[in-house]
């Protein structure tokens, strides 16, 4: 294919090439960043929280006396570990995703700075089962360190025992086992009794990239500070079971104030915000590239219009059909690359634009890779109408006046 | 002559249905992306009280020193919070015409009806001054007395949704209500008061939040009776006390404090004080670092605070740009469109009609496109504004209306969009050489 006539055509009519190329470039612009932002919105959605998900349920109890609140605790788990399809129950401070989050520093040196925001779970006796962690390394907390755990004055845990997360056990002793190290914060100590597989923060956009996976479990005798129920049932009754639960609770406290979710809806809430931008931009995109494509369509038929007769004349002197369908094509692919090239500079700036003034990180190469095919391939689809229209036109065209 | 150009504009798009209905399609759509971010940008980035933004002011002192900086891309700023021990002093030197310090509560309270169940309410421990500071429109009764801050009564004020709630809407002044196990003596009922953001506190509320404002009770009381803080409580340092009262001694921030000061000299005296009051502090060894307080207006301290959320900012971005992809392609079509009819344009060239002339019949012939564009777009932005809170938090979305200004503003951006992309067209229709296209024909 010769692509010099295509060049020489197109700078005759330079400026509805440069709309087009212009059209493509925002297309591209817009379609790498709000892929890219989609895609991060989904993977946050879906972040990997080792839990078992499907069976939890979480009940907030409210307004209980403080002074009586270890009575009630207990009272309550036991009533609710009575139930009929309740697997397990157990008290914690707050749940995963939760949105009264409990965060401290912690060093794995003493006098050492923290530098990351630990989600700090508090968690009574059976708490292990009742949220279905999985154990990589060491025990879970005994009968006795459960009996032995509160608060002190300081917010620190009175235990001398925890649990890390698989990122902490990593992140602070690289390459060596994480059992029987020390974690310090402020004038605590606590010893490393087991390692157990990633879960996620209570309010991961508070603790940042760093603090998602940052997780330490303390054991807790039933006080005041363990106000979530966390209920683990078969998924199949899950709904029923927390139902009856609430209902149970409502009766054991009445002065209480209760909230109850299944977990599948404490993740779902948390991330709706997330997930509504993401649906928004799914439409954007979709009308843009509505939008490119019918604009592509309409200036290649005007195109077309105009230059019935010189059409005519090329397919008076010999060329096929498939010519000039291939003339229409090379032409749409020479404009979509300079658009697409156009475009990918333009995505470059507004990522970083956007990495600048708002939590979005860098994108990386391949959403540009595709979102440069995506306009191709939309380019080329577009065309393909007018260009069938194009490579129709009889030779007979040449010998007519209009 | 413009009416007889807008008949002509009528024929000709009616002569290319397709063409005109996607042009018009086009505009519309991006209009109304546009113009249904930028009604949700609008309700949250707007004044919450206009009359009087400017003169309300937030003190912030340096309390945790260069130490407890969260992050340096903040300008160094102090805590946005203040302690009990410097909030509660504030209080008592009593500088501004107005203030009160604050801090948000969660009560329970058991309702007098004995069928109804305890329920939690939201609410905030303030002074007396507060609802003078921020013009609070009471319903029925008034707020307490200053001499009830001093005496640290057992008062409430309760607002409207929770009157309706618990009082069936009725003059509930006079009445006690059960709040965590205590009687408060209701001593006014508000007029459905529920700002947005609510500003007077943004650090504990982000601004925008789906939690109700139901009572307000006074700061000394609630401090009384150990009601404990709900909002954020940020530390640089560990209490060395425990509990409620060890976090009262502690140098740990969760208190909002606002001021109102009626001009430029109360402002600047404040500000002396405030100055004076972090060097006596340091005189007395409290603090070893160099004076960093400041003194926003309400404006400007929510614009420190980003309480516009970056999702509504993003939205209106991405908005934009769409807005600006469809002007693109409005302006491609309506090339195709004019210089098809380059043949009429030579006729009435050659007939005499200047250059000026043929602009005018263009671009009226692109108003045309976009006035009707704008009409779907209106459409489109209802729609579109009923359909956001699929999109957006409802405590934003709720917020997002349609007014005559917002109706006139996208017929006005359609209108004056879509002629803005006509102008390249309509100037390469007016440069057709009538001779040439005479020929041609």
């Amino acid at each position: 294919m010769e692509i010099r006539p295509i060049l020489a055509s197109l700078h005759k009519h330079r400026v509805p090439a440069l709309l087009i190329v212009l059209e493509i470039a925002l297309a591209c612009a817009v379609l790498c960043n709000a892929v890219f932002m989609v895609a991060q919105c989904v993977i946050d959605g879906r972040a990997p929280n080792a839990i078992d998900e499907q069976g939890v349920s979480v009940i907030h109890i409210g307004g209980l006396d403080g002074r009586l609140a270890a009575d009630s605790v207990s009272r309550d788990v036991a009533a609710l570990r009575a139930m009929p399809g309740v697997k397990t129950v157990a008290a914690i401070n707050e749940p995963p995703l939760g949105p009264d989050a409990m965060f401290n520093g912690f060093a794995s040196k003493p006098n050492e700075e923290p530098q990351v925001n630990s989600s700090v779970y508090l968690i009574g006796k059976g708490a292990e089962q009742a949220l279905g962690l999985k154990l990589l390394q060491g025990r879970y907390f005994t009968d006795e360190e459960y009996a032995q755990g509160e608060l002190l004055p300081n917010h620190q845990s009175a235990s001398h025992v925890v649990l890390v997360n698989q990122s902490d056990a990593k992140r602070w002793w690289p390459g060596q086992s994480a059992l029987g190290q020390q974690i310090y914060s402020d004038i605590n100590t606590w010893t490393v009794i087991g390692v157990v597989a990633d879960v996620i923060a209570q309010d991961p956009s508070f603790a940042g990239v760093s603090g998602k996976y940052s997780s330490v479990f303390f054991p807790q005798r039933p006080s005041a500070e363990l106000n979530n129920y966390i209920l683990r049932s078969d998924p199949a009754d899950r709904d029923h079971v927390l139902q009856q639960a609430m209902q149970t609770l409502g009766k054991l406290e009445p002065g209480a104030v209760l909230e109850g979710k299944t977990f599948a809806d404490v993740r779902a809430d948390y991330f709706a915000g997330s997930r509504n931008l993401a649906w928004m931009l799914v439409l954007v995109c979709v009308v843009m590239l509505a939008v490119t494509a019918l604009g592509i369509v309409g200036l290649t038929s005007f195109w077309v219009g105009q230059r019935r007769k010189q059409i005519g004349i090329r397919r008076a002197v010999g060329a096929s059909c498939r010519q000039i369908l291939a003339y229409f094509q090379t032409e749409n692919f020479l404009l979509s690359t300079a658009g697409v090239l156009l475009g990918l500079v333009l995505a470059f700036a507004i990522n970083i634009y956007l990495m600048r003034h708002y939590e979005v990180s860098r994108m990386p190469w391949y959403y540009l890779g595709g979102g440069a095919a995506a306009l191709w391939l939309l380019g080329q689809l577009a065309v393909l109408g007018p260009a069938l229209r194009a490579a129709s036109v009889p030779p007979v065209e040449a010998t007519r006046t209009i | 002559m413009l009416g007889y150009y807008f008949d002509l504009a009528i024929r000709s798009l009616k002569r290319s249905p397709g063409l005109t209905a996607l042009m018009i399609l086009i505009v519309g759509f991006g209009v109304a992306a546009s113009m249904t971010s930028y009604s949700v940008f609008r309700a949250v980035s707007g004044d919450p009280i206009p009359w009087k933004s400017s003169r309300l002011f937030v003190p912030q002192i340096d309390m945790w020193g260069p130490k407890g900086r969260l992050d340096a891309t903040n300008n160094n700023d102090p805590p946005d919070a203040m302690d009990y021990l410097d909030a509660t002093a504030l209080m008592r030197d009593h500088r501004g015409k107005y203030q009160s310090a604050m801090y948000r509560v969660s009560p329970s309270i058991v309702p007098p009806d004995a069928h109804m169940h305890p329920i939690n309410v939201g609410g905030h421990a303030v002074y007396s001054e507060f609802f003078a500071m921020l013009d609070v429109p009471f319903k029925y009764g008034s707020a307490w007395a200053a001499d009830s801050d001093a005496q640290r009564a057992a008062v409430v004020v309760i607002n409207a949704k929770l009157n309706q709630k618990l009082f069936g809407g009725n003059n509930s002044v006079g009445k006690t209500l059960d709040i965590d196990g205590k009687d408060y003596r209701i001593v006014g009922v508000l007029d459905n008061w529920t700002p947005k953001p609510v500003y007077y506190d943004v650090v504990n509320t982000g601004g925008f939040t789906a939690d109700q404002e139901d009572v307000f009770l006074p700061f000394t009381r609630a401090i009384d009776v150990d009601m404990q803080n709900d909002g954020n409580t940020n530390c640089s340092e560990i209490p060395k006390g425990s509990g409620f009262v060890g976090l009262q001694q502690s140098s740990c921030v969760w208190i909002s404090y606002m001021v109102e000061l009626d001009d430029k000299a109360a402002v600047s005296s404040y500000k002396n004080y405030l100055d004076g009051y972090f060097n006596d502090q340091k005189a007395s060894g409290r603090f070893n670092w160099p004076l960093n307080n400041r003194l926003r207006d309400l404006p400007a301290w929510l614009e420190s605070e980003h309480v516009v959320p970056s999702d509504t900012k993003i939205s209106l971005v991405v908005a934009l740009g769409l807005l600006i992809a469809c002007l693109v392609n409005t302006a491609g079509l309506l090339l195709a469109k004019f210089l098809r009819r380059s043949s009429e344009i030579g006729v009435r060239r050659a007939l005499g009609a200047p250059r000026m002339a043929i602009y005018t019949q263009f671009l009226v012939e692109a108003g045309t496109v976009g006035l009707t564009g704008g009409v779907l777009g209106l459409l489109l932005t209802w729609i579109g504004i009923h359909g956001i809170s699929w999109v957006l938090p409802k405590e934003i979305a709720s917020l997002a209306r349609v007014d005559l200004n917002l109706l006139a503003l996208t017929l006005a951006v359609a209108i004056i969009a879509t002629m803005l992309a006509g102008l390249y067209p309509t100037f390469r229709a007016s440069r057709v050489q009538p001779a040439l296209q005479l020929k041609t024909n």
